[in-house]
């Protein structure tokens, strides 16, 4: 056996369990696609964000929680260990509403939800003049919105490259441009690439997004994700607009205001289309009415990699037992989870965190 | 006023008044705007926000974007404009603070 | 919304060539072109600028009056000021004009964008005063503004022409600095056949070498370790020349070595590009008629592939009889006929380049810069940047990009991308073929927000 671990998919979520793996004394080895492969990893939004995720399913609140109370100290502990900074913000974020009804089903859910969390759940509503107080350059139409104190952006390619640097520091076997094609578990895990790579492993993790269609099943799993593109816009670099990140608009650390996102169900398509960047940009200049004269610079369309309830995906293969699929959208937001708790329920120890209602199972045989 | 430049004009349209940076230029109607700032001896046009590093026109064709200027708050290349009479003209963005970000 | 047969963008030679044949075999056309006035770069502002300044800029510019005059007279629709930004499937193409947003649909898109310069990174090439020598030229051309005491670095035939311009101005160069070495005369005498079969075209070049000279202009060949001095503008260029270090003063500094076809709106849809060892850039993959693989997209002009401005009037009228006989306005024999003596003539216009390519190649020192040099202007990324990035594992621009910022700004790596390319390709093994190129999307130019917005309005408004 060559490796401890395989680790199919080098993008954020690989390369996360693949650090605490490292971080555990495992030998690790990533294979990672091309330079034109589809990579949620360079397509996000680069929000660390709590509100709104597990409106059904509390364990996704408090899972993205859990992720969210360590991000600061893993960022801190990757970018001391690379030179390379990872740039955080948690000083809250919020959901913009145009009218009083969202605002209201909203608070609605969130009530509800905060009861579910024993009241770790830190919201408060700002009506218009409270919120222009923390948003100066926020537009009339904006009604009101509710501040998160657990939301968070970063600059998710800085993630990435200090990821990319730690993990080779700490001995991984990268290997790139390489297109899996097949796994087996004769007695070892087997993988095999298109280009006659191939690796044994005494453990593989599927974190590959949406590779996942093609080899899941191959590996005994249902792997019922789908792309969902969203377009995404980023302006030329601004004085400072904007204070705190929403799902609408945020001002990055370079200070280009970046613009999200549509939500298409187009297959494997990630062009930008102008109705759908001119939708973006009308709702920001609702937000914010100064973006009007803002230039926009790039843009670009990611995939998504959707599971049918939106939750992530963490399943043992029970047909090849050994082999995990580790696989989600939000995979900025739960790189610190996956650092630094999942690797536990990879290796089976008694820190495992509960990952029930994540498995497969809940995926009815259709 | 026109301050020396390295750049000789050949010949000179019918001049009028442009606002840059604060002080007024005599530019000759209907001229590029990057050349006639150019050749009026305006040689820094901005510095860039990533390192405050000063640069001026290179390409001329709009495929550089280092010639930005600011007019009416809208951040464009001056080597696509004409001079007209009246403009206001700024290094962009140099009007608001700048604050640190994350 | 307006709909046509053929939407041309580019109003150069290649455009303005293909709109008049076209129109004149019965196709609807609009040109869309981002200057104010028909002529592309190589015949910028021609119409102005022939009668004041005809005798310093010289017959082969001033000859491009002929084709703003046949773009004139063929009645078709030239929207000028139009700055292109998305071409879409069908094809639905968006612009920006006056601070506007419109679009326009067309059956086929002839692309004729023309050329960049080759990117040149050197160090100091980032300060006031350093610009290309295609700016040079513009200033001149549109404007009549020439720089005084300037110093010309690189390599390659535009190098001639604007000194030889200058020296007819009043304000010959101080210095040029020249890359090319006898050995690469020496190798390029293998094509020396093509070059007395382009024979007019290195006649002229003869020519303009005679006036450099008479005009004492000091010329240095075979430079290397060429760096621009300064602290806010540029002060100086120094060299190393036969042993020796220079160091010439001066505020004013064109940088040339070679045109690589500017393939930006070609990549935005997707056409296949393959690298051309001998021009050292990508092109786009064409038929003969300049169809890509992209249907009903054509590419014409500099933008198919550097051939110059003759070359381009001949396959943008090439690419115009294709697509009319693609739309049943001509038959293919006839299309044939009336293509017969346009290739021909090509063919005389393209002999010459391979001797000049392999005579001028790329400075060595700008296509593999010193870690230290910044390569991406926009976000000041530097080749060591670039070559950490491929030690960690990026194989692409793409992953650079991501990593680093190369690319990522409003130039949209126009003026990086090859260079990033070669670096990667360097330092992976790999081919440039094999690295690629950055993905390009739309806005293929900067477009406001508000202007977007409003588009988002109009596309509501009419739905209801």
């Amino acid at each position: 056996m060559e490796t401890d671990y395989a680790i199919i998919g080098g993008g954020v979520v690989g390369l996360s369990v693949a650090w605490g793996l490292l971080r555990r004394g495992r030998t690790v080895t990533v294979l990672d696609g091309d330079d034109g492969s589809f990579r949620a990893s360079r397509g996000n939004f680069g929000l660390v964000w709590v509100q709104s995720k597990g409106m059904n399913q509390p364990r996704y609140a408090s899972w993205s929680q859990q992720s969210a109370a360590i991000w600061a100290d893993f960022a801190s502990e990757i970018s001391s260990n690379t030179g390379k900074p990872v740039p955080l913000a948690q000083r809250g974020g919020y959901d913009l509403h145009f009218s009083e009804e969202t605002l209201e089903a909203t608070l609605a859910k969130y009530k509800k939800l905060k009861a579910q969390l024993d009241g770790n759940y830190p919201y408060e509503v700002l009506g218009h003049n409270a919120l222009r107080k923390e948003e100066p350059h926020i537009g009339p139409k904006v009604v009101g919105a509710i501040l998160h104190h657990q939301d968070g952006h970063a600059n998710p390619l800085k993630l990435l490259m200090a990821l990319a640097a730690d993990v080779r520091r700490m001995g991984a076997y990268v290997l790139p441009g390489r297109t899996v094609t097949d796994v087996t578990k004769p007695d070892a895990f087997h993988i095999s690439c298109e280009d006659g790579t191939t690796l044994t492993a005494g453990k593989v993790v599927l974190s590959a997004g949406l590779g996942a269609t093609q080899l899941g099943p191959k590996m005994g799993f249902k792997a019922p994700i789908r792309p969902q593109r969203g377009q995404v816009l980023i302006t030329e670099k601004l004085p400072k607009l904007i204070n705190r990140p929403s799902l609408i608009a945020r001002q990055v650390d370079e200070g280009g205001i970046q613009i999200g996102a549509t939500n298409e169900e187009v297959g494997l398509d990630d062009r930008v289309t102008q109705p759908g960047l001119s939708s973006l940009a009308a709702e920001a200049i609702a937000a914010y009415p100064a973006l009007a004269r803002a230039q926009l610079v790039r843009s670009w369309g990611a995939l998504r990699v959707l599971s049918p309830d939106g939750l992530p995906i963490y399943q043992q293969s029970a047909e090849m037992p050994g082999a995990y699929l580790v696989t989600c959208h939000s995979g900025i937001t739960l790189a610190a989870a996956h650092a630094r708790l999942l690797p536990d329920w990879l290796e089976g120890t008694d820190a495992a965190p509960d990952l029930e209602v994540f498995s497969e199972n809940r995926f009815a045989v259709s | 006023m026109k301050t020396a430049s390295p750049f000789l004009e050949l010949e000179s349209g019918r001049p009028v008044d442009v606002t840059w940076d604060g002080t007024t230029f005599s530019l000759p109607d209907g001229a590029n705007l990057a050349a006639a700032l150019l050749a009026s001896g305006v040689e820094v046009f901005r510095h860039t926000p990533v390192s405050g590093a000063p640069r001026a026109p290179f390409c001329m064709m709009g495929a550089c974007f280092d010639c930005l200027i600011e007019i009416d708050g809208v951040v464009r290349q001056a080597c696509m404009l004409e001079v007209t009479e009246g403009l206001v003209l700024m290094r962009p963005h140099e009007g608001e603070a700048h604050d640190d970000q994350t | 919304m307006i709909k046509r047969d053929i939407a041309i963008i580019g109003a150069g030679p290649a455009g303005m060539a293909a709109a008049a044949q076209a129109a004149g075999l019965g196709l609807s056309v609009t040109v869309l072109d981002e200057q104010p006035y028909a002529g592309g770069q190589i015949y910028r502002d021609v119409d102005r600028a022939s009668s004041m300044r005809g005798k310093i800029l010289g017959p082969d510019y001033t000859g491009g009056t002929r084709l703003t005059e046949g773009l004139r007279k063929s009645g078709v629709d030239h929207i000028a000021g139009a700055v292109v930004w998305a071409i879409e499937d069908g094809f639905r193409i968006s612009y920006s004009r006056d601070g506007r947003g419109a679009q326009l649909m067309a059956d086929r898109i002839l692309l004729a964008t023309g050329a960049l310069e080759r990117p040149m990174p050197i160090p100091g090439w980032t300060l006031p005063g350093v610009m290309t020598a295609g700016a040079g030229q513009i200033l001149l051309k549109q404007s009549g503004v020439v720089a005084q005491g300037a110093v010309l670095v690189g390599a390659g035939p535009l190098i001639y022409l604007i000194a030889a311009q200058m020296v007819r101005a009043g304000t010959p160069p101080a210095a040029m600095i020249e890359t090319q070495t006898r050995g690469d005369m020496i190798r390029a005498l293998r094509h020396v056949g093509g070059a007395l079969r382009g024979w007019r075209y290195m006649a002229k070049g003869l020519k303009m070498l005679a006036e450099i000279k008479l005009a004492k202009v000091p010329r240095y060949t075979g430079a290397t370790q060429i760096a621009i001095e300064g602290e806010d503008k540029a002060e100086a260029v120094t060299f190393a020349h036969k042993g020796s270090r220079q160091r010439i003063s001066c505020e004013t500094v064109f940088l040339h070595h070679g045109v690589v076809p500017n393939t930006q709106a070609a990549r935005s849809l997707g056409i296949s590009h393959s690298w051309d060892e001998v021009q050292a850039c990508f092109g786009p993959v064409l038929d003969e008629w300049g169809q890509s693989d992209v249907e009903r997209v054509y590419i014409a002009g500099d933008g198919a592939g550097i051939g110059g401005a003759k070359a381009a009037e001949y396959a943008g009228r090439l690419a115009a009889l294709k697509m009319a006989e693609g739309s049943n306005r001509l038959s293919a024999p006839e299309r044939d006929r009336k293509a017969a003596p346009l290739q021909r003539a090509m063919q005389r216009e393209l002999a010459a380049r391979p001797f000049l390519d392999a005579a001028y190649p790329p400075y060595r020192a700008a296509v593999r810069p010193a870690d230290s040099t910044i390569i991406c202007r926009c976000e000041e990324v530097t080749a060591g940047d670039i070559r950490g990035y491929a030690e960690i594992g990026c194989l692409g621009p793409n992953q650079t990009k991501a990593f680093g910022r190369a690319g990522m700004g409003p130039c949209q790596g126009r003026y990086c991308g090859l260079t990033v390319t070669a670096l990667l390709a360097d330092a992976n093994g790999q081919s440039p073929d094999e690295t690629g190129y950055y993905r390009i999307r739309a806005p293929l130019k900067p477009v406001t927000l508000g202007e977007l917005a409003a588009m988002d309005e109009a596309t509501k408004d009419a739905a209801e």
